[in-house]
């Protein structure tokens, strides 16, 4: 067959798949991250079906669609947002990454992956999903509950240390020597500090540089900016994707509420590709050896992360049942993990088994993660006892 | 009072305080520009019993309900000396003959006594409305005469 025709063919039948699957997705009131993982699996090297028409377009798909996702990151949170977040729950924030990097990193050394591999498998652990958790809180009615900005700023501080988390990653994965490396992480913590700077009191400015009431040219001005910033930062060792969350983070109010709404679709449906195309990297039989390591890890982290959240509403005087929501909120990881999983696979640094746990353990905190969220509370209650000072009667 | 405002990074911004009854009440304003009425469970002033989506018209009439409560609560104080002086509050309804039409067509003070002492729109208070002020769907008129006069006038401001 013509490849043209077979490439359109492959990859209408997978996007259309991903549509069933999206949609089997939002009745049973899941994310669609998982189903896409096993998506991916299913068709990709030594799955049932294997597609390789393709492959390139799902290579570079998966590239914008890791950029729109941090892009859209940044455009969530206003820079003196994420000032106030930093400022005011920096403590829960350093408790968070304390807690859940750990149980990755050593894990990875566990398993022999050396430095580089518990760089990665710390990241994977570590980052929440907070397109999982702001679902969830919507979702449950939760948005006024008080527990809620406590959950959010922590997902703030976690979006600001992947600004700084992914560039020290990109170095390592380069395989930079150590002063090279250490160079490379000033240039990344000076330019990620410049532009907070800039975000902060020129936010208006880059907002009106992109800015415009026709649509689209508004879509094309953002996603241009955006493949330039992202490509400028690749290019200086910064990450790709970093550049595009600080472009995020530069365009502000009003601009960056349509500009969500605009690149919504755009990031659905190359994040989609992504994750399917991180599963056609994953060969599936690659995952039951390291299925057992990957539930060790679920269990652990997701008590951190649950930890962490008691811990943070705790401390601003959250009664114990809103406690328990907190941690269970934090608990599913997503799209990030996969993202960090993804630049390490893309970089062949790391060895193939470690792109296999970080899928199979994002598919199982991904599932629970929301399911947690809505039963560690009454499950809290039932097992628990009752706190000492009686409740009204 | 003490309202609480919390930002709610990447959402929006809640507005609330505590009930003497011990609820927390009070809305959130999403992103989005919609506004949602929150009410606290009684065992755990953390979570929240309902999140009510409000149209800016419903959030608007709610202001007026709870607003004009309060109006007429200070002006009945304020004439409980003078026996026989009520304070009623009207809402214009989306079937009233007055929607907008100036309030002097309804001639209410010329036939039943009755005088409109402030009209609560979208939250706001317009005091002392003169006759060309024109009625809107969702307005609450605050009035004040004598019981008779007053029940007339709800006849009026319904029938025409």
């Amino acid at each position: 067959m013509d490849p043209l025709a077979l490439t359109l063919i492959e990859l209408g039948a997978v996007v259309f798949c991903l549509g069933l699957l999206a949609r089997l997705a939002g009745r049973i009131g899941m994310s669609p991250i998982p189903l896409y993982l096993l998506g991916g699996l299913a068709f990709g090297a030594g799955g049932i079906i294997k597609l390789e028409g393709m492959h390139e377009f799902a290579h570079l798909s998966g590239e914008i669609g890791v950029i729109l996702l941090l892009l859209m990151l940044g455009l969530e949170y206003t820079a003196a947002e994420l000032f106030t977040g930093l400022r005011r729950s920096w403590q829960a924030g350093v408790l968070d990454l304390v807690l859940n990097f750990l149980p990755g990193a050593a894990l990875a050394y566990l398993l022999g992956w050396g430095g580089v591999g518990a760089m990665v498998l710390g990241g994977v652990t570590y980052i929440s999903s907070s397109g999982i958790a702001a679902k969830v809180i919507t979702d449950l009615g939760r948005i006024g509950n008080r527990e809620t900005p406590v959950v959010l700023s922590i997902l703030v501080f976690e979006d600001l240390a992947m600004a700084v988390y992914l560039p020290v990653l990109t170095t390592i994965l380069a395989g930079v020597s150590f002063l090279g490396g250490l160079t490379t992480v000033g240039i990344a913590l000076a330019v990620v500090s410049l532009v907070l700077m800039v975000a902060l009191r020129h936010g208006h400015q880059v907002s009106k540089a992109v800015h415009s009431e026709n649509s689209e040219v508004f879509l094309l001005n953002l996603l241009g900016a955006a493949l330039l910033v992202a490509g400028l930062a690749s290019a200086m060792q910064v990450s790709a994707a970093v550049g595009a969350f600080m472009l995020g983070i530069a365009i502000s109010g009003a601009t960056a509420h349509n500009a969500t709404r605009i690149l919504e679709p755009l990031r659905d449906l190359f994040a989609a590709i992504f994750f399917v195309a991180f599963g056609l990297n994953t060969d599936p039989s690659s995952i039951p050896p390291v299925l057992g390591w990957a539930l060790v890890l679920a269990v652990i982290t997701a008590a951190t992360k649950m930890a962490t959240g008691i811990w943070a509403a705790k401390r601003v005087g959250i009664a114990r049942p809103g406690r328990f929501r907190a941690g269970a909120t934090l608990i599913a990881r997503g799209e990030f993990s996969i993202v960090i999983a993804g630049l390490a696979v893309a970089s062949g640094a790391i060895p193939g088994e470690l792109a296999a746990l970080a899928t199979a353990y994002v598919l199982l905190l991904a599932v629970t993660g929301p399911l947690a969220a809505r039963y560690a509370e009454p499950l809290a209650k039932a097992v628990l006892p009752a706190p000492k000072v009686a409740a009204k009667a | 009072m003490n309202v609480d405002e919390t930002n709610l990074p990447g959402l929006g911004r809640r507005k609330d305080f505590m009930t003497a009854s011990g609820r927390r009440i009070g809305v959130v304003e999403l992103r989005e520009g919609q506004t949602e009425l929150i009410v606290s469970t009684w065992d755990d002033p953390d979570t929240c019993q309902a999140s009510i989506p409000l149209t800016a018209e419903e959030a608007a009439t709610l202001g007026n309900l709870l607003g004009g409560q309060h109006l007429a609560m200070k002006l009945s104080e304020e004439h409980k000396d003078v026996p026989g002086i009520v304070t009623r509050q009207f809402s214009i309804t989306p079937d009233s003959p007055f929607q907008n039409q100036p309030m002097g067509k309804a001639c209410i003070r010329t036939r039943c006594g009755v005088s409109i002492v402030a009209i609560m729109r979208e939250g706001e208070v317009l005091p002392s409305p003169g006759p060309d002020v024109v009625l809107h769907t969702g307005d609450l008129l605050i009035a004040v005469g004598t019981q008779e006069g007053l029940d007339t006038a709800a006849d009026i401001l319904r029938n025409g």
